[in-house]
């Protein structure tokens, strides 16, 4: 039956003609789609340190996209930069300059736009891989699956930071060699965790009943096995963020990252080269390092409140 | 045979257990010794695998690197081309490619890791100079973290919910977050250099300031040891916390806890003589991958505290490109891991006795 796409439904009205019956099935589907939703917001409200993570989020987030409106589009100018080199903090700004006299609390900001851009295409790569390999090796089985799960292993067992690193240097630098040495390094845990989840869906009975109907592997894949896992695969790529983040400023500080742009990690290695540790120059370190923290803690505090949303058991053990 | 299908189930449930950690521990297929054998066996085996694989990455990924090596060594000095095919014979460019793999592999085999082009020396050399000094840091740290990693998340999990085990967690996550060469920057620039108030109190970097000997020098190593050790404990014990946790959370409810009580033991008995070591199984894993994952993660921090050591060299080795070091830690880093995670595979079933029954 080329119409039942959707997964079945009681309370599709029986006698009507094959379409509407399409139809009505697929806003059953999402009615029951936004009351889980709404159930899980609820569920989430609960928890004060998600809560707390997605204020923080949302706040950065804001800043980081007003950037130009509230520094103007000229603050990583170094030619025509507004104080002198390396001034403390004052009045007229708030962190200090840098060593070409730019105002350091612009950069800041400006750096928040690289670091969420770069952290979120990265944990995107990342979660888009493990996804396509777990969800495969765990619906067809058999050699592939063995195949793909043996390439997964090797690739868990290599030193993540170091194969970054490698990949980060054999590339030009830019940021798409930076969201790609991530991606491709980071996969394996998502890929295991999506397997597992995809053998758990395959084996309930409604899958047998799409076989007999006649579906096929894109179909069980895409229409039911998919949206059964992509609520543990948004709470992975949540955790996945802060990761990539903080991998985002390693590969940035050894100067690995796009030296053209301002990101949170390459103005620690500004710093760093400009000599603020030897003379002191704390408020010159601290802003960056900070906000990259508070960041990667944002997420990791979201994603450990949708897992235990989603996982009541997790959420009382860990 | 119904118990080999119970073996399979097992096998698929068992590995994912504690976070991160890697191809994990599999039951062996029966609990005999000749069972055990072939288990190590096939353990081994894999292992060799992914050795083999990693020298095969780590040759043909740094291929890649756009550039001329012989162009880098010379460094812009006035050389003529006699030198330059010279160089290129003394380091075996000048061969193909498939020539320079084998060539490789072969001296892989018998420990030789190829020429330094930066330092003139073999990389073993290099390396084998550069271990202690990375031993005696990430050994240090993983001892500490390790301890403390155990001991918080333990007694956050006898008193989960309450203020003390909100607090612990909160702490090691925010510190977990925070990356560790900041960490060891801002350390230096508070408690080496001084601001304000503070004195400058420890050295900057580096291992020993020289010109000590006996008693003396170790205390001088000491006093360099230990700002890079607290940034390294600081971000690593996080993850020991948390699973030590969240493990004995998994054992809080269990009847033999229970019988302890009854038997009318204190509560500190009970946790330290009974749910504690039962706790450990799942974190003894995760001591492995932690261990093997130290040794790299050391990087920054070495880098940083200019501390004699693998990752420090690394750094200087990437900043060339000095191919055969490059390759050669690269070699080092995965193998310390994968060497790691075999043990931990190999030891698991020999504590816990139930996996694979």
């Amino acid at each position: 039956m080329k119409t039942d796409r959707t997964k079945p439904s009681a309370e599709a009205p029986a006698g009507e003609t094959a379409k509407s019956a399409a139809t009505s099935a697929r806003s059953v589907a999402w009615a029951r789609r936004r009351r889980a939703a709404a159930q899980f917001w609820r569920q989430y409200r609960g928890h004060r340190s998600g809560l707390a993570g997605l204020v923080i989020l949302v706040l950065i987030a804001v800043l980081a996209l007003a950037a130009p409106l509230i520094t103007g589009s000229d603050a990583q100018s170094v030619t025509d930069a507004p104080g002198t080199p390396l001034e403390e903090p004052s009045g007229e700004f708030p962190l200090g300059t840098d060593q070409f006299g730019r105002n350091l609390l612009a950069l800041l900001l400006w750096g928040a736009r690289v670091s969420l851009t770069v952290g979120l295409l990265a944990a995107f790569l990342t979660v888009a891989i493990g996804t396509l390999v777990g969800i495969t090796a765990g619906h067809f089985g058999g050699w592939y699956s063995t195949v793909i799960m043996r390439i997964t292993d090797w690739f868990l067992v290599m030193p993540t930071l170091v194969l970054a690193i490698a990949l980060a240097t054999v590339m030009d630098k830019s940021i798409w060699t930076t969201v790609i040495a991530i991606g491709v390094t980071a996969w394996p845990t998502t890929a295991r965790l999506v397997r597992a989840q995809t053998l758990a869906v395959e084996s309930r009975p409604y899958i047998e009943r799409a076989t007999a109907l006649g579906g096929g592997h894109r179909h069980i894949m895409g229409r039911h096995v998919l949206p059964n896992v992509m609520p543990l695969v948004l709470a992975q790529t949540t955790l996945v963020i802060s990761q990539a983040i903080l991998t985002e400023a390693t590969l940035a500080f050894l100067g690995l990252g796009d030296p053209m742009i301002v990101s949170w990690g390459g103005l620690l290695q500004d710093a760093r080269e400009a000599g603020a540790v030897s003379s002191g120059a704390w408020w010159y370190l601290a802003p960056p390092g900070l906000a990259i923290a508070v960041v990667a803690l944002a997420f990791t505090l979201c994603g450990r409140t949708i897992e235990s949303v989603l996982n009541p058991k997790l959420g009382v053990t860990r | 045979m119904a118990s080999e299908s119970t073996t399979a189930r097992d096998q698929d449930a068992v590995p994912d257990g504690p976070a991160e950690a890697g191809p994990s521990a599999r039951g062996p297929r029966s609990r005999s010794t000749s069972g055990y054998l072939r288990y190590v066996a096939g353990k081994l085996a894999g292992a060799a695998v992914s050795l083999f694989a990693v020298l095969v990455t780590s040759f043909f990924l740094f291929r890649l690197i756009p550039g001329d090596p012989v162009k880098a060594m010379t460094g812009g000095r006035q050389v003529s081309s006699e030198q330059i095919r010279a160089m290129r014979e003394e380091f075996g460019l000048d061969l193909p490619m498939w020539q320079q793999f084998t060539d490789y592999c072969g001296k892989a085999l018998t420990g030789d890791l190829g020429t330094s082009y930066q330092f003139k020396a073999p990389v073993v050399d290099k390396i084998s100079e550069a271990l202690p000094a990375t031993l005696l840091l990430t050994g240090t740290a993983f001892v500490l973290y390790t301890l403390i990693g155990i001991w918080l998340g333990s007694r956050s999990a006898w008193r989960h919910g309450r203020f003390g085990d909100r607090f612990n967690t909160a702490f090691a996550l925010t510190l977990y977050s925070v990356p560790s060469f900041w960490l060891g920057l801002l350390l230096i620039i508070v408690l080496s250099v001084g601001i304000g108030p503070i004195p400058g109190m420890f050295p900057t970097g580096g291992m020993e300031s020289g010109g000590e000997s006996g008693f003396g020098y170790v205390i001088d190593v000491a006093h360099h040891l230990i700002l890079p050790v607290i940034t390294l404990v600081a971000v690593e014990y996080a993850r020991t916390l948390l699973v030590m946790r969240s493990s004995l959370l998994d054992e809080m409810g269990s009847d033999y806890l229970t019988t302890a009580r009854a038997k009318g033991l204190r509560d500190d008995e009970v946790r330290t003589k009974h749910a504690v070591p039962n706790a450990l199984l799942p974190t003894v894993t995760l001591l492995f991958v932690n261990l093997g994952n130290t040794v790299a993660g050391a990087i920054l921090v070495e880098t940083v505290f200019s501390w004699p050591g693998l990752g420090g060299l690394f750094y200087q080795a990437l900043s060339v490109p000095d191919l055969p070091l490059v390759q050669g830690l690269f070699f080092v880093f995965a193998a310390a891991v994968i060497l790691m995670n075999t043990l931990a595979d190999l030891i698991y079933p020999l504590l816990d006795p139930r996996v694979g029954r």
